[in-house]
């Protein structure tokens, strides 16, 4: 957190171009030394309804979406169905404009396009921005774009008036323009780019607001990503090369990523006719010899539930993704919200035997999903990352030296022919491929094709051979294995260097703020405002949610006096897992829940914290709900 | 040198060899025709040289789900309806190996229905045997998707009150490029075809009819059967997709009347598989995926080189 931030929020309507042109603005912002990081908001819409970006660019580490904005670019929505005001989404036109007005910070600067939005029909316009000391620009941008060529480009004049007026080189832009786009349409940008630049500059007093960019540089190269890129290329680099999936948002984004990048590297994408062949698509691939992925959003993994039993029960490695949106049911598709962590836990019939890691940054979904694979092939079991529209979509600059790693394309506990020769067979020369006594629980599978490892995989409890059985030795026999890779797992995780559990704050707080997934950098940053104002809180972040790392997060939790467990969903999941998995703490820990539609922004987190655990006091608005400890 | 060298190795082999030793006698019920399918599976699985461990067989819930354990070969017993995407991805996962899958008329035509087309659409090299005994037997007797209309079971008191689903006419419109009925009772021709469907560098469906004594005694035991391609009262163009979809329709109209149709009915040779198509879009590799996981000199692409450059 910082001070000197600037947080540019563009906003307009689904099809506007919201996205590219956020993504190349924050582009050049890291490229000129800044660190950056994006949010998203928009509609399920092809065409219309609101949606924005916001890039926050600052000299320091920035992690999480900031508290409100200070520059605004609202272009207004250009396809806007219904300008009528009684109309069910109300007058859409105008909406970039006037709902875009209550996050912005005093001081802040609004630039609109006149040529489609009319102030004047914003209720108290005027009197809002006087009282909250606003610098307006009114620009016809449209216009503008229409004499160099075609509408369209109203962005990029947008983004040469907010160079103007927040002091940004306009080279950076321009580089990056000259990078993005193809020569055809590059002209005509770079022109109306500079045009819209030199009239604010020739025109307006350039120095009348105090927004103004930051400088900054790095130390070493950077890379621009968001969590689905980190996700797509851990798998590449752990040698994933299937993936069968179906499109649901916001899953698709791995999805296509993967399509898109798997001819280049030899591998197969499969779009198949549901989830169900898509999780058993990935499963007969990795039966046969692949490392293999699927994955999807709440509705379609539902469906994936058998096939992952199937994973368990035939102990094929296979890595599932899960991208959680506000549920129940369609819920609301593009929204962001963490409520599908017990449904990926419990799905599927009988004990649950998987692994699931929910990573909290961009960095973290590229290697758990590496860690996710090492497992699920090492353990012969599914490993599932979980994580939400939050962490799929936002942009963050990183070293580009964390993405520079080596491939690991082993197959685990797999065995080769000349293996397979001293193995252990039957009579009938079939394989014994699900042994009982084996170190870890982990019996070492062959690949069909293979010469002397011949076995039956299948759904029912089995013998070694895989033969299906039900005497009572042979499954407890069986089960006991099987639960006891879990075991290993657990003891393997706890002793690498690092565990995915992150601390955050000093270690003698006397408070603590603990979340899972997508949440830990908005978290970290209000243990910062915490700090600065005289508080002492440290923050947990867990990515292990099975298996639990009881032991790190009881040490925890026995360090503070009071833990608030943030996490976005109106059940309170997460803490009911912890308690569940420790058996106690359950007068210790009370819930920040946010389930709205949008992620914790530092202050929710801040002044949730500060309302309810300090003073005891009950929240204002219904933004969040506080739930508080037994006993409380 | 392949990692897989049971594939296509040559070696001469014998039905014993198909037969486990654990579990040599089916437990099917006395009479069944899944008995027919095991040995018209290894009748053509011998007469090919396909030795068990370059096959795969995948099977789904059901009487039919037992096939695996009586027929010695790498097996994957799914769950039900969902031995088809199982499959197929081992194919592409593999090409060499030769992949089976089966299952029942429930688990193929009605819970797995959707697989069904769309894996004859992307025509997979591969067979897929269908054990249509017009009823749920496992379950013990349930009206299936081709129970003919108003067949009465425990679940359908007042008899059925719908028609049946017409498998055949199914198939090749879904894009199934081998398409063939046979019965059990028909030893020979069932052998013939599995061995044909083996063969068809495509995706080969093949209903295969077989009684069930237990639950179903009304559909007798496919008996006496016409073999539609023999018959000199039949005669139709198996190339031809419309003369192929009109016996097909009489096929399935006749079945309840109590005449049993069974033969080839269409035979598509000039369709690519789908690993062809796929190669020819640049889509799928040249060589096995699955060989590469075992070529220590294979050098492994990194995203860092491939994928990051944009991004900076």
């Amino acid at each position: 957190m910082t001070d000197n931030e600037f947080i540019w929020r563009i906003a307009g309507g689904s099809g506007d171009g919201i996205a590219s042109t956020s993504q190349n603005f924050a582009k050049a912002l890291m490229r000129s030394g800044l660190d950056v990081f994006t949010h998203r908001h928009y509609p399920s819409r092809i065409r219309g309804g609101h949606t924005y970006t916001e890039v926050r660019a600052a000299a320091e580490p920035v992690k999480s979406r900031g508290d409100g904005y200070n520059f605004l670019l609202a272009l207004g929505d250009s396809f806007a169905r219904n300008p009528q005001e009684d109309a069910y989404y109300g007058n859409e036109e105008i909406k970039p404009l006037s709902e875009n007005l209550d996050e912005l910070r005093e001081g802040g600067v609004i630039v609109y396009d006149s040529g489609l939005l009319d102030a004047s029909e914003i209720e108290d316009f005027d009197a809002r921005v006087e009282e909250n000391n606003w610098h307006v620009y009114d620009i016809d941008l449209r216009n503008m774009a229409r004499d160099v060529g075609r509408e369209v480009m109203r962005n990029t004049a947008g983004v040469g008036v907010t160079c103007a007026l927040a002091g940004i080189d306009l080279h950076w832009i321009e580089e990056l323009m000259s990078d993005a786009m193809p020569e055809k349409i590059l002209e005509p940008n770079l022109e109306i780019l500079n045009k819209a630049h030199d009239m604010v500059v020739e025109e307006y007093d350039v120095d009348a607001n105090d927004v103004t960019v930051p400088e900054g540089s790095h130390d070493e190269e950077q890379v621009l990503m968001s969590g689905s890129d980190a996700i797509a290329y851990g798998s590449l680099d752990e040698g994933c090369r299937f993936i069968a999936g179906y499109p649901m948002t916001p899953w698709t984004e791995v999805f296509t990523i993967m399509c898109q990048n798997l001819p280049e590297v030899g591998g197969i994408s499969e779009q198949v006719e549901d989830e169900i062949a898509a999780a058993a698509l990935a499963v007969g691939a990795s039966h046969a010899g692949a490392k293999a992925m699927s994955g999807s959003s709440g509705g379609g993994f539902a469906l994936m539930s058998e096939p992952l039993g199937l994973a368990e029960m035939t102990e094929t490695p296979v890595v599932l993704i899960e991208a959680m949106r506000a549920g129940p049911s369609t819920g609301m598709p593009t929204k962001p919200e963490q409520a599908d962590l017990e449904h990926v836990l419990y799905t599927s019939q009988g004990d649950s035997q998987r692994v699931v890691f929910a990573p909290g940054t961009v960095e973290e979904a590229y290697t758990q999903t590496r860690r996710a694979f090492q497992i699920a092939y090492e353990y012969q079991i599914p490993a599932i990352v979980l994580y939400d529209q939050k962490l799929g979509g936002e942009l963050v600059s990183l070293p580009a030296s964390h993405f520079d790693e080596e491939p690991n394309p082993s197959l685990g506990s797999t065995l080769t022919e000349a293996e397979l020769e001293e193995a252990p067979h039957d009579d009938s020369g079939k394989y014994s491929r699900f042994q009982h006594d084996v170190e870890d629980g982990v019996s070492p599978r062959s690949i069909p094709g293979q010469k002397g490892g011949r076995f039956l995989a299948t759904g029912n409890e089995h013998t070694p051979e895989g033969h299906i059985a039900e005497t009572t030795s042979n499954r407890v026999a069986q089960m006991d294995r099987r639960t006891e890779k879990l075991e290993a797992i657990s003891a393997d995780l706890a002793a690498q260097d690092e565990t995915h559990q992150t601390h955050y704050g000093p270690d003698e707080a006397t408070y603590g703020l603990m979340t899972f997934g997508s949440q830990q950098g908005t978290v970290e940053e209000a243990v910062d405002m915490l700090n600065e104002q005289g508080h002492s809180v440290k923050a947990l972040g867990v990515s292990d949610m099975a298996p639990y790392p009881v032991d790190e997060v009881s040490e925890f939790i026995e360090s503070v006096d009071e833990v608030l467990v943030v996490e976005m969903n109106a059940s309170a999941q997460f803490r009911g897992l912890t308690q569940k998995e420790l058996g106690k703490y359950g007068e210790k820990l009370s819930s920040l829940l946010k389930y709205n539609g949008n992620p914790f922004e530092p202050l929710d987190i801040v002044e949730g914290f500060k309302t309810t655990i300090i003073e005891g006091g009950e929240l204002s608005s219904n933004k969040t709900k506080f739930v508080p400890a037994a006993g409380d | 040198m392949s990692a897989f060298s049971a594939i296509g190795d040559g070696q001469p082999t014998d039905q014993d060899d198909y037969t486990p030793e654990l579990e040599p006698q089916a437990t099917w019920c006395p009479g069944c025709g899944d008995f027919g399918v095991l040995k018209a599976l290894k009748g053509a699985a011998e007469e090919l040289g396909k030795s068990p461990e370059e096959m795969l067989l995948c099977t789904g819930i059901g009487c039919s789900g037992k096939l695996n354990s009586y027929f010695d070969s790498y097996g994957f017993h799914t769950i039900h309806g969902r031995s088809l995407p199982v499959a197929r991805a081992a194919k592409l996962a593999n090409p060499g190996v030769e992949v089976i899958a089966a299952g029942g008329d429930g688990d193929g035509y009605g819970i797995g229905g959707n697989h069904f087309m769309h894996t004859a659409r992307e025509n997979h090299d591969m067979t897929y045997i269908v054990f249509n005994n017009e009823i749920f037997g496992l379950t013990k007797g349930q009206t299936s998707p081709t129970s003919p209309k108003g067949h009465k079971s425990k679940t359908q008191p007042s008899g059925s009150a719908k028609e049946p689903l017409r498998p055949l006419s199914l198939s090749l419109n879904a894009g199934a490029s081998y398409v063939a009925r046979t019965a059990a009772v028909n030893p020979n021709q069932a052998k013939e075809i599995i061995i044909e469907a083996m063969e068809h560098d495509g995706f080969a469906h093949v209903d295969f009819l077989t009684q069930c004594p237990t639950w179903n005694k009304d559909a007798k035991q496919y008996v006496p059967y016409i073999d539609v391609n023999d018959s000199d009262d039949y005669e139709f163009d198996k190339t031809d997709r419309r003369e192929a979809a009109d016996m097909m329709a009489e096929t399935e109209n006749a079945l309840h009347e109590g005449k049993v149709l069974t033969g080839r009915y269409y035979v598509d040779k000039d369709r690519m598989s789908y690993t062809e198509e796929k190669q020819a879009i640049g889509e799928m590799p040249e060589e096995p995926l699955a060989e590469r996981y075992f070529h220590d000199s294979y050098e492994w692409e990194r995203s860092a080189d491939l994928f990051l450059d944009k991004h900076k």
